[in-house]
């Protein structure tokens, strides 16, 4: 038996009084795909980023290929054969690709002969792995996906043999995802050493051949990937059985109740984000809006909501005209007509994370009885308050008096939802509701929707993960550079059909 | 002809004027490019002003004047890093308790070694600085153009006025060409993407503010030692601030920065020719009104005419690694 080529021995790494890491044990074989699984804050990317030298651990060793190696900067680790996808770009958005490769490595005080050198044998490497990237070309005018390869070009020219991707697969349509996992067995088969960090079960099943999962910081299992499911994968994750399936009953469609006619929206930059979008829902009806991040879906929401302007079109609700680029209703005064927002962006626009708990479950309702009375706050009632729909949420730690910014992604969430939902709206707008939020919760979140829906509402959810538009939604609308470019039925469409919309390609 | 040396003597000044503001166009590139905001231009080209025309006076060589500018910049560069920088202070704040200070500072010790708040000796011919003739400037005087642009224009300017026209390519070169210049450039941009190239964002900022330091020494000096002989009380008079928004208006780019700077600089020169002067149908223009010209271009300039100004992406933000 070899020696793996990187193996950790009891890891540890706190952040302030947070231990992001406990005592963790991982070895990682030469050749193969290894998957590191978890749900989010379970220390995985904390842990990857101490191999890639970003963070130094406060104690344990790193060997690589049998030697301890000390590694003080991703200097050292680039140096030892590791390179890591970072899930935000480490890129520079107006230096060319190729300029963004030999950072830190230019061989050269003036650029010369070895800018000359770097270009050829990034062209040969382009070349072998098929990458089809223009070296020249800015990186902003670059999709998504590109911009991944890029990395991973970078990544390469540095002299990877293990190679980090940290959840490489959040912002690529499917078929960037199936590109990416060729790019990805094609390295393999060189003989290069892969770690993919993500917490989507199917793409572990896909394509690892071993997996280590994670809970709350530690290490808590290790086996190869063929000896086990996704729902055992899952139970690993969240540390009990978890449903992963959403049951939903068959629909019962009322009369249509929200209706957006020709609408179009710009963003702050004044490019129009939203272009001539026709929709409308029914009551007990879930529309589902999938696409790529940035095709316009959150100007669509704000537009939606009343906090961005309208350029043209208009905006009806139970056939009377709320809004068009004269007169819109504010949040509040839609809010009285029955519509609710649980917003995208839910730490800068849900939330004020430096408030209470109990604050923010009432806020936009604090001046209404009976949590105030001619101006001045009832805390009992807002506590009493609280503390009943918590339990009822499962927000935990259920304590109202927490600072809001102290909760998991997904209790903030939950107490976004629960605001949100008491109103019991007519009209729901959700945009990413489940961004950056653990499974157990994510089940949770899910069943009331389908409980809102079935309660009679009209639900829009703007989502980027198409597995969920997919389990929640009746009806399926695809937006492609502000437009809408398909609308389906969801009964047997698959994610590949939609994939294609969303790339605008079909 | 007369005409011709009208316009000759206004060039002149314009290059004379502008000198000062080049420096520190280019030193503010340095520090900005880098992530850091530099509105402490000023004061550190009040503070040179003062060593320069103190080390001069006193060690009788206005070259060594300049080193112990040189020197004493570098410090505030490096006490601007160690505030904003390495302790992720506002980087504002920093430049504005930079400014405060040395405007007390240079006046409190010109009275304590002076006896004159605010005024420092008068520098002899060895203490200072020196108008360059350059060869055959008399006697190519009298050609018409070339003799005009090279003895008129080009000849009699003090040292760092040339200093600050090659400093301009220099920059460029640096910045565009060198890898320190790309490291530089991505520092502002986005450290994250430096810091995992496996370079440190905080040496880059530091090594780019001792690069400022150096810069902005030169256009102090050039004040109390060159085109003055001696320093008087807040002499850099909101020169830092003008190529700060210079340097903006040249959207953080050496020959943009050159042309705004060479703008200003001819305002000014107008402006000393304007006053008192009458124009036709206008009559005498307030010398107030002639005065406040660069300071109107520049917010005209800056509010309207130069479209977007977009700046380093990552800058007046201090680097933080962990969270």
């Amino acid at each position: 038996m070899v020696s793996p080529i990187l193996e950790l021995t009891n890891i540890n790494k706190s952040f302030g009084h947070v231990q992001a890491n406990k005592n963790i044990n991982l070895k990682i074989n030469k050749g193969t795909i290894h998957g590191i699984i978890g749900e989010n804050g379970a220390g995985k990317s904390t842990l990857m980023s101490i191999v890639f030298g970003l963070y130094q651990a406060n104690s344990g060793s790193i060997k690589i290929n049998g030697k301890e190696i000390n590694l003080r900067s991703p200097r050292d680790s680039i140096i030892n054969g590791i390179g890591m996808v970072h899930q935000h770009f480490m890129l520079v958005e107006n230096f060319t690709v190729l300029e963004n490769i030999i950072l830190g490595f230019e061989g050269e005080t003036v650029f010369g002969e070895k800018l000359q050198k770097a270009k050829e044998d990034l062209e040969k490497l382009c070349q072998t792995y098929n990458f089809n990237i223009d070296l020249d070309a800015t990186i902003s005018d670059l999709s998504v996906g590109f911009r991944q390869r890029v990395e991973i070009l970078k990544s390469l020219y540095r002299g990877a043999e293990i190679l980090i991707l940290d959840e490489p697969t959040g912002v690529l349509t499917p078929q960037e995802v199936d590109e990416l996992f060729k790019i990805l067995r094609s390295l393999k088969d060189e003989g290069k050493t892969i770690v993919l960090i993500t917490h989507k079960l199917i793409e572990i099943m896909d394509l690892t051949s071993e997996v280590s999962v994670m809970r709350q910081g530690e290490m808590v299992g290790h086996t190869k990937t063929e000896d086990t499911s996704k729902e055992q994968l899952a139970e690993m994750m969240v540390g009990r059985s978890v449903l992963l399936r959403v049951d939903k009953k068959e629909i019962k469609k009322g009369e249509t109740i929200f209706k957006v006619n020709n609408l179009s929206v710009k963003d702050d930059l004044d490019v129009t984000r939203v272009k001539d979008v026709n929709l409308e829902i029914c009551s007990g009806e879930i529309l589902g809006i999938a696409g790529v991040t940035g095709n316009g879906q959150t100007e669509l929401l704000e537009a939606l909501s009343g906090i961005r302007k309208v350029e043209s079109g208009n905006i009806e609700l139970f056939g009377e005209k709320i809004s068009d680029q004269n007169n819109f209703l504010n949040p509040r005064m839609l809010k009285e007509k029955g519509l609710a927002h649980v917003p995208e962006d839910r730490q800068r626009m849900g939330l004020i994370s430096d408030f209470k708990a109990h604050e923010n479950l009432i806020f936009g309702y604090h001046d209404q009885e009976p949590y105030s009375k001619s101006a001045i706050l009832n805390n009992k009632e807002i506590t009493e308050y609280s503390n009943k729909v918590m339990q009822e949420y499962d927000v935990r730690p259920n304590s109202p008096n927490l600072i809001t910014s102290n909760f998991s992604g997904g209790n903030q969430q939950k107490i976004i939802l629960s605001r949100e939902l008491n109103e019991n709206p007519k009209v729901l707008l959700v945009g990413q509701p489940t961004r950056g939020v653990d499974i157990g919760a994510i089940e949770f979140i899910h069943q009331r929707l389908i409980d809102m829906r079935d309660k009679g509402a009209a639900i829009l959810l703007a989502s980027v993960e198409l597995d969920e538009i997919l389990s929640l939604s009746d009806r399926i609308i695809v937006m492609f550079d502000g437009k809408i470019v398909g609308e389906k039925e969801n009964k047997n469409v698959t994610d590949r059909e939609l994939g294609l919309l969303m790339a605008g390609v079909a | 002809m007369e005409f011709l040396s009208d316009i000759a003597s206004l060039i002149n000044s314009t290059l004379r004027i502008s000198t000062p503001l080049v420096f520190a166009a280019m030193a503010g590139i340095f520090a900005e490019r880098s992530g850091v905001i530099d509105f402490s231009l000023e004061g550190k080209m009040l503070m040179a002003a003062f060593v320069a025309a103190v080390g001069s006076y006193y060690l009788g060589n206005p070259w060594l004047g300049l080193l112990l500018a040189i020197i004493v910049c570098v410090c505030l560069s490096m006490l601007h890093g160690f505030a904003s920088v390495t302790h992720k202070g506002d980087q504002v704040v920093s430049c504005v308790a930079i400014n405060i200070l040395i405007i007390g500072l240079t006046t409190a010790l010109a009275a304590a070694w002076f006896g004159q708040a605010g005024l420092t000796p008068t520098l002899n011919e060895d203490q200072r600085f020196l108008e360059i003739h350059l060869p055959f400037a008399d006697a190519l005087r009298d050609i018409p153009v070339i003799g005009t642009l090279y003895s008129d224009i080009l000849s009699g300017h003090y040292v760092f006025v040339y200093l600050a026209y090659l400093s301009v390519p220099l920059v460029f070169w640096i910045v565009f060409k060198t890898s320190f210049g790309l490291r530089l450039r991505a520092v502002g941009e986005n450290p994250s993407a430096v810091d995992t190239a496996g370079i440190n964002v905080f040496t880059m900022r530091y090594k780019a503010l001792a690069i400022n330091g150096v810069l902005i020494a030169f256009a102090g000096a050039h004040l109390s030692t060159a085109v003055n002989a001696n320093f008087f009380r807040e002499m850099s008079a909101g020169r830092g601030y003008l190529a700060l928004a210079a340097m903006i208006f040249g959207k953080w780019h050496p020959k943009t920065a050159l042309i705004a700077c060479l703008l200003f600089g001819f305002t000014d020169a107008l402006q000393i020719r304007l006053q008192g002067v009458e124009l036709p149908a206008i009559g005498e223009i307030p010398v107030q009104l002639i005065q406040a010209l660069p300071y109107i271009l520049t917010v005209v300039l800056l509010a309207g005419f130069v479209g977007k100004a977009i700046a380093p992406n990552a800058i007046g933000q201090p680097y933080i690694k962990e969270r």
